[in-house]
């Protein structure tokens, strides 16, 4: 029995096999490689809000980013790699292109939170063309459609994969009658958009699309003013809340006119992660991240420890740390990612957006997980949720993969 | 005349036990009951209910069947068990969180792995003291030793490695690949293969053991079944070198795999979710737990049909086979 002290990789038939086209890490294992992945963030000044009850942790993202790594960094010390989370984070009136450059010399796996802006200023610039940018934090639709860029992945779901998820779980439970509430924000209305487009999908009725208005202080009079404003509704079978924010869509809840479920942004809510989420051994994830963040693990923690988790991957498996390499093995049928969701995850590669089950949860129960049973694709149940090949108008991925 | 009174009590004692365990049983852990479920094979009923640590998963008997290991995951602890009396004799330190474990063929150390805390610990049995603890990687789960005793595995299920273990000096001496989530090993009972499940990458890989490269990759395909859902587990391999059994998780089936041609030849329907698996003394049924469903299946292996579903605690997890004493 061969006993070294060290603990070389001994490699499998495939591996081996990958190893010979990709040259660009050394060949033996027992060679050190070095990995960096750059995280970027934009602080953002919280929005205001009418209950005072939440705050935003500070390390929100990062802390998933820090897991992932560890996470890779585990792996790496079987396999002579070493793993580096380089951060950089960008105060509200901070040069944020700057702090990318910066970012983007160091390594060509960049980790973004950040708003929209930012977020492609970041992906355009010359220096990123051949990096690997992966979204963690932004759900709008046209990322994933005419807005695509073929150097932006991303792992946090689209506001499309969201509302697919309760229109798929509404039109199970036959409440196919909605009636949806929204506000005058931007990010409301594109997540009253989606929804009113998921509707449409999986055949429900939108009796009616109400916004929002009131400007009192909800933290006094819900109960008297939350009725009053649904007794205009039609009958409807399920209430559905745009509330992006989580501003008020929380006093809706048992102040309704008629006793109807809520869902969407309250009630019962489609989100990329939460802490409610327990099968698959997500529980393991869970509890490993609050001995990490002393904290709950959210949707975009989740998103950024998938991010560095598929670079972790990506690399162990195509043998090699250049991004073009990556990417290809990450569009590639062969990448997969264990994600603690039950399924293999994989990205879709007409827009690089990573495929995954949504969890329906309340606050201390998984509800379901979407796709639900009976909802079939021709190629992956996952491609019931969100923009699906032949709807996305992206074609940055079309050629030069 | 107290020292007769006394014999004459152990006397009936023996006698009431004889009588207790009169036949074959299959031991359950039954994950989210904190019990044990105890069936009768000859009547297939569950005739013992026993209360044990929080959250039991692995479950195995000394090679005697004298005393029977549990690991209670969320009491961090592997408890030793009287199967007679159904009585808890002591614990064994573990590590934090057990989930599976292995007993060497010396019928003395036990090999651990921690789920959370990405280590192996080996256990002496006798001195009731942790001999060593290996760093492997994140969330170890399957344990396997070769029959020769000379090599212990660990699979890691995030890190998606088998560590190969020597456990003359407990360290590791190779780190192989494997697909997403690494369930469950086992060797060959000729020790020259092993058996690794990868439950998202819905795989079994065997490897050469002299030479620990990859020799062979099973797939599996089940008519109406999405094959994401497709999920192998727990496996068993008969020691006639015939069968390998693998359980195929939330796909609800178990495959039955031509252990020399590596070829699936049948997929037998079990109950929800079926995790892990075991034979009866004479390898003529299989016992598989249905974590969803709450039962055991039991499998004519002659026949490959199931024949019987016996209803035991919620979520069962691990089964262990103990022929009567």
């Amino acid at each position: 029995m061969p006993i070294m002290t060290l603990a070389p990789l001994i490699m499998g038939a495939t591996i081996a096999l990958i190893l010979t086209i990709c040259g660009s890490m050394p060949a033996t294992a027992q060679d050190q490689t070095d990995v960096v992945v750059g995280y970027i963030e934009r602080r953002v000044p919280p929005p205001p809000v009418l209950s005072n009850l939440e705050k935003t942790p500070d390390d929100l993202g990062i802390a998933g980013a820090q897991l992932a790594l560890k996470d890779n960094a585990t792996t790496g010390s079987f396999l002579n790699q070493s793993w580096t989370l380089n951060s950089s984070i960008v105060e509200p009136d901070g040069n944020f292109l700057q702090a990318a450059r910066k970012l983007l010399s160091q390594t060509p796996f960049i980790v973004v939170k950040a708003p929209r802006d930012d977020m492609l200023a970041l992906a355009d610039i010359p220096e990123a063309q051949t990096a690997i940018v992966i979204n963690t934090n932004l759900a709008d639709n046209d990322l994933r459609d005419s807005a695509c860029r073929s150097n932006l992945l991303h792992t946090h779901p689209s506001r499309a994969m969201l509302t697919d998820a309760l229109a798929q779980f509404a039109a199970s439970k036959r409440w196919t009658n909605w009636v949806l509430i929204g506000s005058k924000s931007k990010a409301d209305i594109a997540l009253a958009d989606s929804f009113t487009h998921s509707a449409t999908k999986f055949r429900l009725s939108l009796r009616e699309h109400m916004v929002w208005t009131f400007e009192a202080d909800m933290r006094r009079n819900a109960a008297a003013e939350v009725p009053l404003f649904l007794q205009a509704a039609p009958d409807h079978d399920m209430l559905v809340i745009a509330d992006e924010k989580h501003d008020y869509g929380r006093y809706v809840l048992y102040n309704t006119w008629l006793p109807r479920p809520v869902g969407g942004s309250e009630g019962i809510v489609p989100s990329g992660w939460s802490a409610a989420v327990e099968q698959h051994g997500a529980a393991q994830l869970q509890r490993r991240f609050s001995y990490l963040a002393n904290r709950e693990m959210f949707a975009v923690d989740y998103a950024a420890w998938a991010a560095v988790r598929t670079i972790g991957e990506a690399v162990t498996r195509s043998q090699s740390a250049e991004a073009v390499t990556v990417r290809d093995y990450i569009l590639s049928d062969r990448f997969e990612l264990a994600g603690f969701k039950g399924r293999p995850l994989t990205y879709r590669t007409w827009n690089g957006q990573l495929r995954q089950p949504i969890p329906l949860t309340h606050p201390r129960a998984l509800v379901a997980m979407a796709p639900l049973e009976g909802f079939l694709h021709q190629r992956n149940e996952l491609d019931t949720l969100g923009l699906d090949q032949p709807e996305s108008g992206c074609r940055a991925f079309v050629t030069g993969q | 005349m107290l020292i007769k009174s006394m014999k004459t009590t152990a006397v009936f004692m023996s006698i009431a036990i004889t009588t207790s365990a009169a036949a074959d049983e299959m031991w359950v852990s039954n994950e989210k009951d904190d019990t044990l479920s105890v069936i009768d094979i000859e009547t297939m009923e569950v005739v013992r209910t026993i209360e044990v640590g929080e959250r039991p998963r692995g479950i195995t008997f000394s090679r005697d069947h004298d005393v029977l290991y549990v690991c209670a995951s969320d009491s961090d602890a592997v408890q030793v068990i009287d199967p007679a009396t159904g009585e808890i004799l002591h614990d064994l330190p573990s590590g934090e969180d057990p989930e599976q474990f292995v007993l060497h063929p010396d019928n003395r150390r036990l090999y651990i792995a921690n789920e959370d805390d990405a280590i192996t610990t080996v256990v002496d049995t006798e001195t009731r003291r942790v001999i060593e603890q290996i760093n492997v990687g994140i969330e170890p789960e399957g344990m396997a030793v070769s029959p020769d005793g000379k090599i212990a595995i660990t699979t890691s299920e995030t890190t998606n490695m088998a560590h190969w273990i020597d456990t003359e000096t407990d360290k590791l001496f190779a780190n192989t690949l494997v697909d997403q989530r690494p369930r469950h090993a086992e060797f060959t009972h000729d020790g020259s293969e092993l058996w690794i499940s990868a439950e998202i990458g819905g795989t079994v890989t065997v490897f050469d053991v002299a030479s620990q490269t990859e020799k062979a990759k099973i797939n599996f395909k089940i008519q109406g079944v999405h094959q994401d859902r497709v999920q192998p587990v727990g496996f068993e391999m008969t020691k006639d070198g015939r069968y390998v059994f693998v359980a195929l998780g939330p796909s609800n089936h178990v495959a039955v795999v031509d252990q020399k041609t590596y070829e699936v030849i049948d997929y037998l329907l079990v109950g929800r979710r079926v995790w892990h698996m075991a034979f009866n003394g004479d390898e003529s049924l299989l016992f598989t737990t249905n974590g969803v469903s709450g039962d055991v299946t039991v499998i004519d292996v002659e026949k490959l049909e199931p024949i019987k579903t016996i209803k035991v605690g919620r979520f069962p997890w691990g089964v262990a086979y103990r022929p009567s004493p």
